[in-house]
């Protein structure tokens, strides 16, 4: 459970992903999380407890239910530090892209 | 959108992992990489040397807008033809270390394919700092869908 993890993995999976959009939207409780999924319940729970734990989401006690957040600081880590190092291989390979195209085989 | 291009990097590893699914015919994803007049213009890079064997060898060239040139080499360990490329990496006169390439080139279907390319880095802080790299480099840079998510909540 205190495993450090891995927040590159975290957002790797398509479900996580999908989480952190809804919930970047709004703030919600783990049962209208689960809700948007066709996922079992007990499958969101413990993609909510990763996302927790690398710190993407913040959790917060609203009277007997707890609400999940986003935690825009590390989300804007985690996006910056990777995506112009992403960008400059899709622009060289959209430009491979580009260019063959021109060729036949 | 989905992304066409997706990198990899899990946190603490030496290593990571681009993938990238073209709409082009296997056999022309894989002469983008053979032919050193196609290879300069998407790599925006001047080849001075491709030997496209084992035991081969290559040597690129770029000029800054500055007019400095930087040198880039490698060794070839593997080439077949529409199937992988394995070599060695290596930005002359910068203090990172030489690279470890895996390519590996696929169908999707007749008219699709893609490519995976392994890279392993000789730290995690090497690695790190070469995943910074372009980050330092970029003036405009495009914003991912989670970015504008998070520049709309600043």
């Amino acid at each position: 459970m205190n495993l450090r993890r891995d927040v590159f993995q975290a957002i790797a999976d398509p479900t996580r992903r999908a989480i952190l959009l809804l919930v970047a939207a709004q703030s919600m409780t783990a049962g209208a999380i689960a809700s948007n999924f066709d996922t079992a319940r007990p499958t969101v729970s413990k993609h909510l407890q990763i996302l927790t734990e690398c710190e993407l989401l913040k959790q917060e006690q609203n009277g007997r239910e707890i609400s999940y957040h986003i935690n825009a600081k590390k989300m804007k880590e985690v996006a910056n530090f990777i995506e112009p190092f992403r960008k400059m291989w899709d622009d060289r390979f959209n430009k491979l892209e580009t260019i063959m195209k021109k060729y036949s085989r | 959108m989905e992304q066409k291009t997706k990198i990899n990097a899990e946190d603490g590893k030496q290593e990571l992992v681009i993938t990238r699914e073209f709409d082009l015919p296997l056999e022309l994803l894989f002469k983008a990489y053979v032919e050193p007049d196609i290879v300069e213009q998407w790599m925006g890079t001047k080849v001075l040397k491709l030997e496209n064997k084992k035991y081969g060898s290559y040597q690129f060239e770029t000029t800054d807008p500055k007019g400095n040139k930087h040198g880039f080499n490698g060794t070839i360990h593997e080439f077949v033809p529409n199937r992988k490329i394995t070599r060695t990496f290596e930005m002359e006169n910068t203090p990172f270390a030489v690279q470890l390439e895996f390519l590996e080139f696929e169908t999707l279907t007749d008219d699709t394919s893609k490519l995976t390319m392994h890279v392993v880095y000789k730290s995690v802080a090497i690695r790190d700092q070469i995943l910074q790299l372009p980050f330092a480099q970029s003036i405009n840079m495009a914003h991912n869908r989670i970015q504008e998510i998070v520049n709309k909540l600043k």
